[in-house]
């Protein structure tokens, strides 16, 4: 990495937090009115995320936009699967919404002092861990 | 609107995430929070008996500056920013929170009744955590992302595998929601 590097990623964390947080896209309650389909709001971060994100993918493609160190911007494509995004995916989101906070907001939250949610993250770590663990015996 | 003391609106917070996506893009590498808990896994000595964690971890440390930076983040919107103002949330689910026992849906940010210190004490509440944390970590490994690695980065790119992952977010979510929020939350009423 170059020198200055590691301060790009830690700049471009600290602006997502701030983002989590000020959005309430961190807060537990608004997980819960996601899933309740009670308010816009979610499905307006998520969505125009989204569609901001896929015109800068475009234009990347369009453009050949090169990264910081000059190479060409390139994201593999993802296997395909159908158990294993289901499955997987599934589970998540039983436990997205009973905690009520996905990877990224778990660390807002922690850096925002609700204590709690690190006994999420430890268990969240444990969970990445079991699966680790069992890999070879799961349908794929 | 302030946005240093206001809740952000989704039109500012959606492609605020965006302009996240699109600076990891141009630092090379790709928007996914969860990979840090493997390679968190990994540091803590994993890999020595699981293969799954016996890779390159050092490779993965500008993640866990993005993500050190998002704990910063809340941090400096919690003691800067207002960050934990009351969340304008849908009446109606203020008035449906408020019938099981959860009071604190218009003065907090977060329920109190579960992410208060003083909530750590109920073994309930810690079993609640723990069993949700775990079902995170468990599925999003298992689905190779979460919320901004497929919702997000992954849909951007128009990957079908992150579309059925997205489906299975929801058929989850929704499940807890209907079918087991209801009897945890049912804990809490006086």
């Amino acid at each position: 990495m170059p020198v200055k590097r590691p301060l790009y990623f830690l700049a471009v964390g600290v602006f997502f937090g701030i983002t989590l947080l000020k959005s309430g896209a961190a807060s537990w309650f608004r997980i819960y009115e996601m899933f309740h389909f009670a308010a816009f709001h979610m499905y307006g971060i998520i969505g125009s995320a989204l569609v901001c994100g896929i015109i800068i993918n475009q234009v990347i493609k369009r453009f050949e936009v090169k990264d910081l160190d000059g190479n060409l911007i390139h994201q593999p494509d993802k296997d395909f699967s159908i158990p294993r995004y289901l499955i997987g995916g599934t589970i998540f989101g039983l436990g997205w919404a009973i905690a009520g906070a996905c990877p990224g907001p778990m660390f807002t939250l922690i850096g925002a002092g609700y204590w709690p949610v690190l006994l999420v993250f430890a268990s969240a770590l444990l969970g990445t861990w079991v699966y680790g663990v069992l890999r070879d015996k799961l349908p794929h | 609107m302030n946005l240093l003391t206001d809740p952000w609106p989704w039109y500012i917070a959606g492609p605020a995430i965006a302009v996240v996506l699109a600076a990891l893009l141009l630092g090379g590498k790709t928007f996914g929070m969860s990979s840090n808990m493997r390679t968190l896994c990994a540091i803590c000595g994993a890999g020595s008996n699981t293969e799954f964690f016996n890779f390159e971890w050092k490779k993965q440390i500008w993640n866990l500056l993005v993500i050190g930076g998002a704990l910063l983040g809340g941090l400096i919107a919690h003691f800067f920013m207002n960050g934990d103002a009351a969340v304008p949330l849908n009446p109606e689910i203020v008035s449906q929170l408020q019938a099981t026992g959860i009071d604190s849906a218009t003065t907090d940010y977060m329920p109190t009744e579960i992410f208060n210190s003083g909530a750590m004490s109920d073994p309930f509440v810690v079993l609640m955590l723990v069993i949700g944390g775990f079902l995170v970590g468990f599925g999003t490994r298992y689905a190779g992302g979460c919320t901004s690695g497929h919702a997000i980065s992954g849909l951007a790119n128009l990957q079908l595998p992150s579309l059925i992952a997205v489906i299975g977010f929801f058929a989850g979510g929704l499940l807890a929601t209907f079918f087991i929020l209801p009897s945890i939350l049912s804990h809490f009423i006086n």
